[in-house]
């Protein structure tokens, strides 16, 4: 009887904190992230001061605190504060904790394209179309590549303003150990790739001859497939006007390329203990343009990523690996936001990321406009070029979900071979088509 | 009939007043009480009550104030959790951990915890020592195990050709009894601690009683020490069962997220990516609710079964 009296008064205590929940969704007071409503007008134009976020990346600091520092001397009532983005185990799910509770500074500097479409659903976005030259902004400083940074509404809630456009790097040394010819190694085709690679691993010089991450988080396929499938299919992203693109011929060939690299044990199946590129464990790594000072140490040369019967390197496209700026809904002085978000953009701003960092400012003519800089750092050229053959994660509902389907399917498949690739990426690509359907 | 109706009137208990009625004897009690009552409404009961209500929600984190709609969605997250093959392996992960893990416990722990408690040579040190994987980062402990379990690691250099292929943390076979290792070498010397606390409350005369019966080493420890600690035992399992059912930062860490192919997936991990990385937090709080529920019904029939009357 008693107990029975305890579980009546414990149900009859959920029901009610259940109830309480339910009144507190219905209850929500709308601030500012009902942007687009009546004052949205008001909100867009209003001005004051306002913080940002920007990454914790040493040259990145350097850059924010410059900008933030000469924005200050000139609008001493708009005042910007700037701060490194909290600690956590991404950027994306910081953010998106804040934006759950509500925090979030007006600008973020290190905003995943990925996870966009999330933020967006989440109501923690504001469209840069709510200001008059939003769109005609991005647009301008984008060039073409504008459209893959659009929502499925036609709207951009991104400014894409940083790429790091991946390509092989290759340790000269190691090469040249494995009796290969390292400045000019036979790396175009996934047969000279795989050659290469297979020399490298056996005559000792290196454990692997690449060794991109097999961990099953959902933004690895980065940095292995997806590169390849955009030089593969000359720059198609992975999902096009709501169809998976991979299942075909070009996807399987690449699929089929890294498999062969894991059944042959020359891109190992397991994580790395350390940085295997610096610590000369691989021969080889795909990295951006950050990795020219990273890896200072090791004499280095840079190729495009490899496409089954090789293309023209002017020709060769690969994944952008870019971040964008976004204006969060949190923010009540956007007039101010959106005036420093095209101030720290600016020509002059661009140029001076690129000279701090070596990070590609996403902006159309990169060598044309800083010419000077190019001549005199000739290794980001290659680098610079390659900006301008860039592919961008599909602006997507459901976009982390699709990767992270994805890469589930791949892990089964090409890195651990428990399935045949053909019915595990068909299966993937059907199951990518519902998801992102769902928006 | 007076004397009756005296009787009667005399039989009536005095109303006490409202302050008693509702508080009790000693209201003051009721404030010492509250903080943690508080405490307990603010960190369990309301999440708890979060958690049922997302579970029946196609439910997302949105910014305050933002118009988003999370429609009711009955049991359809439920239905699904049950169907979804990831979840039926992060279960069979769970039931692989705790077959290894549980027993494991509670063996070394009371078997150490009765080594440490004999007159032993430098016992402040062993003591000690087993403490010192329960109190250091998992992140640090994980890439000591990385070290020893990779395929050039100290482990497969010892044991050469007999080196599993692919090695251990790739190795579906393998991936999830290392993780149980990991995990019961790293809590042991809690338990070690727990089992500790209880041998000091067995009485030295149960054991010289034993001794003059005749019995030896073993004999005693069997039909002494472990009926003396049966309780401490009891709470072992349960607190064994409850840590393991919840397993997260092993498949994270060691195995890069349940790999390989998903052959280390936990429940909770399944949460993380359900609820933070991919906005599924309904779903993923159906995979808790459920999860819930598995680990109070283990806990139940451990209680059942070990503890005392």
């Amino acid at each position: 009887m008693r107990l029975l009296r305890t579980v009546t008064l414990a149900c009859v205590l959920l029901l009610a904190l259940t109830a309480c929940v339910r009144g507190e969704e219905g209850g929500g007071a709308a601030g500012p992230a009902a942007g687009g409503s009546e004052g949205g007008s008001e909100i867009a134009a209003a001005t004051g001061p306002i913080k940002i976020w920007y990454s914790n990346n040493e040259f990145e600091i350097e850059w924010a605190k410059a900008v933030v520092k000469a924005w200050n001397s000139d609008h001493p009532d708009e005042k910007v504060t700037a701060q490194e983005i909290p600690a956590g185990e991404t950027s994306e799910e910081v953010i998106q904790a804040s934006i759950a509770a509500g925090n979030t500074p007006c600008l973020i500097y290190n905003t995943s394209p990925a996870a966009v479409p999330q933020f967006e659903k989440q109501g923690g976005l504001v469209a840069l179309d709510e200001f008059s030259d939003g769109a005609s902004y991005v647009e301008e400083r984008v060039g073409d590549k504008a459209q893959q940074y659009q929502s499925p509404d036609g709207s951009y809630y991104q400014l894409p303003w940083k790429a790091n456009p991946v390509m092989i790097f290759y340790n000269k040394k190691l090469l040249q150990e494995a009796g290969i010819d390292a400045q000019n190694p036979p790396l175009a085709t996934y047969d000279e790739f795989y050659e290469t690679s297979k020399k490298i691993v056996d005559s000792g010089t290196a454990k692997a001859a690449i060794w991109p991450s097999p961990a099953s988080q959902f933004f690895q396929p980065w940095f292995d497939y997806y590169p390849l499938f955009a030089a593969q299919t000359d720059g198609t992203q992975l999902v096009e006007e709501g169809e998976s693109q991979f299942a075909d011929e070009a996807g399987m060939a690449v699929a089929d390329f890294w498999r062969r690299m894991y059944d042959e044990n020359l891109s190992p199946k397991e994580e790395a203990t350390g940085d295997a590129f610096a610590e000369e464990q691989s021969a080889m790594a795909i990295v951006g343009p950050w990795a020219i000072a990273a890896y200072e140490a090791v004499e280095w040369g840079a190729a495009p990523v490899p496409t089954q019967d090789g293309t023209p390197p002017e020709e060769t496209y690969t994944f952008s690996d870019a971040k964008s700026v976004a204006l969060y809904s949190s923010c009540e002085n956007r007039g101010t936001a959106w005036e420093f978000l095209k101030f720290s953009t600016s020509e002059e701003q661009d140029g001076q990321l690129l000279e701090l960092t070596g990070q590609m400012p996403m902006r159309d003519g990169l060598t044309e406009t800083y010419a000077e800089y190019f001549e005199e750092n000739p290794a980001y050229e290659q680098f610079a070029d390659q900006n301008a053959r860039t592919v961008e994660v599909p602006n997507v509902p459901n976009s982390i979900e699709m990767w992270q389907t994805f890469r589930d399917a791949y892990s089964a498949s090409v890195i651990f071979g428990d399935e045949q690739i053909e019915p595990a990426l068909t299966g993937a690509a059907e199951e990518i088509n519902g998801l992102v359907s769902e928006g | 009939m007076a004397a009756a109706s005296a009787t009667a009137a005399g039989d009536q208990v005095p109303r006490r007043p409202l302050l008693q009625r509702l508080f009790g004897r000693h209201p003051v009690g009721q404030v010492f009480a509250a903080p943690y009552v508080l405490f307990w409404f603010a960190l369990f009961a309301y999440p708890l009550g979060l958690a049922l209500y997302m579970s029946v929600h196609e439910y997302f984190f949105a910014a305050p104030g933002a118009d988003v709609q999370r429609p009711f969605v009955g049991l359809a997250n439920y239905t699904e959790v049950l169907s979804d093959p990831s979840v039926r392996r992060a279960a069979l992960n769970v039931l692989i951990f705790l077959v290894i893990n549980v027993p494991l416990t509670v063996v070394f722990g009371l078997v150490l915890a009765t080594i440490l408690n004999t007159a032993l040579p430098l016992r402040a040190f062993f003591r000690a020592a087993y403490y010192v994987p329960y109190v250091t980062a998992s992140v640090a402990m994980v890439g000591v195990w990385l070290w020893l379990f990779s395929g050039g690691g100290l482990v497969n250099s010892l044991l050469g050709p007999l080196a599993p292929d692919p090695t251990w943390l790739v190795n579906s076979l393998w991936a999830m009894p290392i993780i149980a290792l990991f995990a019961t070498w790293k809590q042991l010397g809690f338990y070690v601690l727990l089992y500790l606390a209880a041998l000091q409350n067995i009485p030295d005369t149960l054991y010289e009683a034993a001794k003059v019966d005749g019995a030896g080493v073993f004999k005693r420890f069997t039909n002494v020490t472990v009926p003396g600690v049966r309780s401490a035992t009891a709470l072992v399992v349960i607190l064994a069962t409850i840590t393991g059912a919840n397993f997260f930062t092993e498949p994270y860490l060691l195995t890069g997220g349940g790999g390989p192919n998903g052959a280390s997936v936990s429940p909770v991990l399944l949460m993380y990516q359900e609820g933070i990385q991919q906005g599924n937090a309904g779903y993923a709080a159906a995979i808790g609710v459920v999860l819930a529920i598995v680990v109070m019904v283990l806990s139940l029939i451990n209680r059942q079964l070990l503890e005392e009357e």
